[in-house]
């Protein structure tokens, strides 16, 4: 490297939105030919970034230097034009376009009646797939393409535009190991070739292997950067939390008791297979697993949302068909889902009404509903699990993510469930209401609830189950009791094995 | 996104005044809307400040505000309905047809109720089982039952019994009839909407279709029945028409979803589901009314009439997507 | 052959299979249906539904939906028709002009009720049907434009032939079609709108101007409407305030839909959409022959569109089945 001008510098950029400031005065140099890193939690501001540099945000203040020419990223095309991809974590597509003309949308050369220059388009595209030694048909529509697929594309796609800065938002996460390494792979070279790589991740042994700086944001600000041999992870994670790792470890072993809920050979085609286990009254049963394991499916399977195809449940012994989740209820099931906005709150309606959506019997039981009742449950719930809010009768939408979570708990808890199935249910929430959690879940477990608990934080089923159940290609590859548990025994029983799946087929 | 939702939580938003969400709505652009209207139309007529003048004219849209209290109910729960015309004129046709045809008129009314609960099903069938938008479900319903009705009417006009005419010349209480089953079916309807579990899921579902069925919430069956009482509802109103207008044609209520999705969208019920009242509806009723009548008799074409229909669809939907964007934040 | 024109070939295929059949059907009863003499009168029947069709298609690619398209034409034509009516000393093609011009126009309109305050297209679109089609009526003071006052040589275009007794009126159509595939497949913002309809969120990160696309597609809906509404007076001879147009738009839509459009945006052909007014076409033609009324055509336009809905469904998941399949 003889220009040491980085290729981009930051200065003082700051990001509001309305009254909040989730970015404050952020100066960083992005060098040529590195792996810079992006570390910190949830809402840190390292996505917010990386949005400010890709043009999907404008910085409220800041400068931002490109070669050492002022620059003003307006928006995501001008970003491309001046060589800045931004891949996100689920990649942009059009599902109906070919891969070669998703390859080439927005490039923006030519005006709207330019022409579509086909044969060119494919040929540059299959030799781009050729380059990134991935096998793609350039011809087929984007639909059905693996999300790692998905990925090349995107990663392709920078390289057709010959991006000098190509930002990757937790591209991993959803991807197999071998895909991990081709990944890996592909950034090196890239890298070597002389571009920049921005890598975002919570994973830090990925970015031990992969990164050669890291930045550290906490609450909205830079607190370090710095080369990643200098740095222990110790050092990261206490620069990440700003404080020593707390180890959670539910307070009361609960009193394990009879089988609660008993799933035996339970298959969906295609998306898991012969799926057994049990779970007892007061046993918290992880499901741990890469995304895209099948852990949600099976939970929805179970619940009702969209059942299995074969195999039984049983739940407090008695075998029970379940094929919508109102059945689920009646049973004493509660599955408070991943996805909260798409699949757990009503956000335009009041707290109240969203607290009390899984008990109509109890707020309406002739079919009207008594205010008085109503009001009464969710000022309890509200009561109970300290959910922060301004008016019971104020929109849910107005609440923050984890006040919002609590709200959706706080439904499934009026049902009195015996069984209750958590998915990822810290997932976007802060580390001071994420303990909250951890004690609250362990106090249900206490009393004597069975808990399915599926998360993809290791630390976090390490921290609260009593046997760790793991997922890999919609099938069950261990059962794991908690005195064997560590991430490693969790992480190799979730990673495919190409053997495995051989079996499988 | 998720960065700006941990910041939030420091500092909680104060909940909106009391007397805002009271005042701030659509059903008071109604309201405002429905005085000023009365009170043009009495500079225009002193007719108009006669009750009974009102109640006569309002017996001339009462079938189609009877289906638009059902269809308010089905847009808030996320779906749309635009065949109820055309399932009023088949009901009708079959109706008319059946008794002209000899079959005794009790049966022949059953069979038109019964006929537009099958259409009703049909709907229902496509859009909840097949998963097809009920957009394009009901304007393909909506060919299919009127060009039905052609088939089996012809260009002709199928007369009624003479007893079976008249039913909006009825007086109860100085009240016609239909304009009664209006009223009645609208306090009806706002008590289920607004104060049964029942109304209240129609509200989770437009809300979050799929968060209500995680809640347990059966939403199919909801809407199903939703579809079902449509179907049956624009029965009746079929047959309304047909006592008021005396005989039959397949062109019966003709261009009718668009008074319907106008009297629902000028209450305020949102298009996209979610949120609406019954109130709003019952109000832009009479509006409506009060709105095309004194345009007649101001001696306003009636083509002119079908522009200020359009105008007033489109301008109300604009209105009401403008108050609810600002009442959520 | 490339994967991609592969599935939406197989549609194609389908389609022309179930006109042959269908045509074949019809031939076992009234052996005249196979003869060239029909296949004229299935072609008359179907320009003005090319035309709208091509419209529409973009329309509902770019997940929209316009239902006031039969306004549209009858307002362009009845403003044609009165400039025919009323300054017979203008040269008679700029007739074309007019039309099509007013129709861009309206069209707009409704892109700038989507666009500018993001409603739903539906509801728009139903409420400018009885707009413009109000409109109609009151600038042609409810009175039709009768046979004298449309030019002979308008007139004439549906019935003078170039070449092999085609009319003037189907060559025009088919051109639209041909300009429509290029439009399409071959021109930067003909893709756009495939990629509008196919992921609209992710759209204006890709470059592509929503708000003006959007307008375009619908300008073009209207012009087209426009160019339908001339031939309408070109093909019928006259220009009637509340006829001209009333019911195009179902015609259209089922043509739309049987010829593989998707509803859920983002897939169409030309070649489909095509295919599927032929099949309309051939519909219409052969049930005259088998001396089925013809009030009973509207009815079996419903039947039409809710079975293509049907198919379309059936077809969708299969597609994303295979496909699926041929990655494991």
């Amino acid at each position: 490297m003889t220009d040491t001008t980085p290729l981009i510098s930051a200065r003082g950029i700051s990001k509001h939105f309305a009254a909040i400031e989730v970015l404050r005065d952020v100066d960083l140099d992005l060098q040529r030919g590195e792996i810079h890193a992006l570390l910190g939690e949830n809402g840190a501001g390292k996505s917010t970034f990386a949005k400010i540099l890709a043009g999907v945000h404008r910085p409220s203040r800041g400068t931002l230097t490109l070669n050492g020419e002022p620059v003003e990223i307006l928006n995501p095309i001008v970003a491309q034009k001046l060589g800045i991809t931004l891949i996100h974590q689920e990649p942009i597509s059009f599902p109906d376009l070919s891969v070669a003309e998703n390859l080439v949308l927005g490039r923006g050369d030519g005006g709207w009646f330019a022409r579509v220059p086909w044969a060119e388009m494919t040929r540059n595209a299959r030799a781009l797939m050729d380059l990134l030694g991935v096998r793609i048909d350039v011809t087929r529509p984007m639909r059905g393409l693996s999300i790692a697929d998905q990925q090349m594309v995107e990663i392709a796609r920078a390289l057709a535009s010959d991006s000098r800065l190509i930002i990757m938002d937790e591209p991993t996460a959803p991807l197999t190991p071998k895909e991990v390494e081709t990944l890996f792979g592909i950034a090196r070279r890239l890298r070597d070739e002389g571009r920049t790589i921005v890598f975002i991740s919570h994973r830090l042994e990925e970015v031990r292997a992969l990164c050669d700086r890291v930045t550290i944001f906490r609450d909205g600000n830079k607190i370090a950067t710095d080369t990643i041999g200098n740095l222990t992870d110790a050092d990261i994670i206490r620069l990440m939390i700003g404080r020593p790792l707390k180890e959670f470890r539910h307070k009361a072993r609960a009193q394990i008791g009879d089988v609660a809920l008993k799933v035996e050979g339970l298959t969906l085609p295609g998306v898991f297979h012969d799926i057994s286990f049990e779970v007892r009254k007061g046993e918290i049963v992880g499901l741990g697993g890469l995304v895209g394991a099948g852990r949600t499916d099976v939970a929805r399977a179970i619940f009702g949302v969209a059942p299995a195809t074969s195999g039984t449940v049983t739940v407090a012994g008695k075998r029970v068909s379940i094929t919508e989740p109102a059945q689920a209820i009646d049973l004493g099931l509660a599955f408070v889902p991943e996805d909260r906005a798409a699949a757990g709150i009503f956000r335009t309606l009041s707290v109240e009404e969203n607290i009390s959506a899984a008990v109509p019997k109890q707020v309406a039981p002739a079919g009207f509903i008594q205010r008085a009742v109503e009001k009464a449950l969710a000022q309890e719930s509200v009561r109970k699990l300290s959910i922060k809010l301004a008016s019971l009768r104020q929109p849910i939408g107005e609440l923050s993510g984890g006040n919002q979570q609590k709200a959706i708990l706080a439904r499934w808890l009026l049902t009195d469930p015996s069984v209750l199935i958590l998915d990822e249910p810290t997932r976007g929430i802060d580390i001071g209401v994420k303990a909250e959690f951890y004690d609250m879940i362990g106090d249900l477990a206490a009393s004597g609830r069975a808990i399915l608990l599926i998360s993809s934080e290791l630390p976090e089923l390490l921290a609260l189950c009593d046997r760790i159940l793991v997922m890999s290609e919609g099938r069950l590859t261990a059962d794991i009791a908690r005195a064997d548990a560590t991430q490693e025994t969790i992480m190799s029983a979730a990673v495919p094995r190409t053997a495995r799946a051989g079996v499988a087929a | 996104m998720s960065a700006i939702q941990t910041p939030a939580a420091r500092e909680l938003p104060p909940a909106r005044p009391r007397w805002q969400v009271i005042v701030i709505r659509p059903e008071t652009m109604t309201l405002v809307l429905l005085i000023l209207a009365l009170f043009g139309a009495s500079l225009l007529s002193p007719y108009f400040l006669d009750v009974g003048y009102i109640l006569r004219s309002f017996t001339l849209s009462a079938e189609f505000a009877i289906v638009a209290l059902v269809l308010t109910m089905v847009i808030i729960a996320g779906e749309i309905d635009l065949s109820p015309a055309a399932n009023m004129a088949l009901s009708a046709c079959l109706f008319a047809f059946a008794q002209q045809a000899g079959v005794p008129m009790p049966l022949a009314i059953a069979i038109g109720l019964f006929a537009g609960l099958v259409m009703g099903a049909i709907n229902g069938f496509m859009v909840i089982r097949l998963q097809i938008p009920s957009i394009i479900v009901t304007i393909g319903t909506l060919t299919l039952y009127r060009g039905l009705a052609q088939v089996i009417a012809g260009d002709k006009s199928i007369r009624v019994p003479d007893w079976f005419i008249g039913i909006n010349t009825v007086l109860i209480a100085g009240i016609p009839l239909t304009v009664l089953i209006f009223i009645v079916m609208s306090v009806i309807l706002g008590v289920v909407l607004s104060m049964t579990i029942f109304g209240r899921q129609i509200y989770q579902i437009g809300t979050n279709e799929v968060a209500a069925r995680h809640a347990g919430i059966r939403s199919q069956r909801i809407k199903m029945s939703l579809f079902l009482l449509m179907g049956l509802v624009s029965a009746v109103a079929g047959l309304m028409t047909a006592s008021r207008l005396g005989s039959v044609r397949y062109d019966l209520g003709l261009g009718g979803e668009l008074q319907m999705v106008l009297m629902a969208m000028l209450g305020g019920t949102y298009i996209f589901g979610g949120r609406g009242t019954i109130l709003g509806t019952f109000l832009a009723a009479w509006l409506l009314v009060i709105v095309s009548t004194g345009m007649t008799v101001a001696n306003v074409l009636p083509a002119v009439q079908l522009v200020v229909l359009g105008v007033l669809l489109i301008v109300s939907i604009i209105a009401t997507n403008f108050i609810y964007s600002r009442t959520q934040r | 052959m490339s994967a991609l024109r592969n599935i939406l070939l197989r549609r194609e295929a389908g389609i022309a299979v179930m006109i042959v059949l269908f045509c074949l059907a019809v031939g076992t009863q009234k052996p005249q249906f196979l003869t060239l003499d029909s296949l004229r009168i299935i072609l008359l029947l179907t320009p003005l539904i090319l035309i709208g069709a091509m419209g529409q298609m973009l329309v509902v690619v770019a997940r929209h939906v316009d239902l006031s398209i039969g306004s549209m034409l009858g307002f362009s034509a009845m403003v044609t028709g009165m400039m025919f009516k009323f300054h017979p000393e203008i040269w008679w093609p700029i007739g074309f002009l007019v039309s099509i011009g007013t129709g861009a126009l309206l069209g707009l309109i409704n892109g700038l009720l989507v666009t500018l305050f993001r409603l739903p297209a539906i509801i728009v679109t139903l409420g400018t049907l009885n707009l413009y089609r109000g409109l109609t009526y009151i600038v042609s003071n409810a009175k039709q434009i009768d046979r004298q006052y449309v030019p002979s040589a308008l007139k004439a275009m549906s019935q003078t032939s170039p070449i092999f007794g085609i009319p003037w009126i189907i060559f025009i159509s088919f051109g639209v079609a041909l300009l429509t595939y290029i439009f399409v497949m071959h021109t930067r913002v003909g893709r756009q709108i495939f990629a509008l309809g196919s992921n609209p969120v992710a759209a204006p990160l890709r470059g592509v101007a929503v708000t003006r696309v959007t307008l375009l597609v619908f300008s073009i809906s209207g012009a087209l409407s426009g160019l339908a509404g001339i031939l309408y007076a070109s093909r019928w001879g006259f220009v009637n305030p509340s006829n001209t147009g009333s019911g195009f738009e179902f015609q259209v839509i089922a043509a739309v839909v049987i010829g593989g459009v998707s509803i859920n945006g983002g897939v169409g052909t030309v070649l489909g959409t095509i295919l599927g007014v032929l099949l309309l076409g051939c519909v219409a033609a052969a049930l005259p022959l088998l001396g089925i009324p013809g009030t009973t055509q509207s009815a079996i336009y419903g039947a039409v569109i809710l079975i293509a809905l049907l198919i379309d469904r059936t077809v969708r998941q299969q597609g994303i089945k295979s496909l699926t399949r041929a990655r494991a």
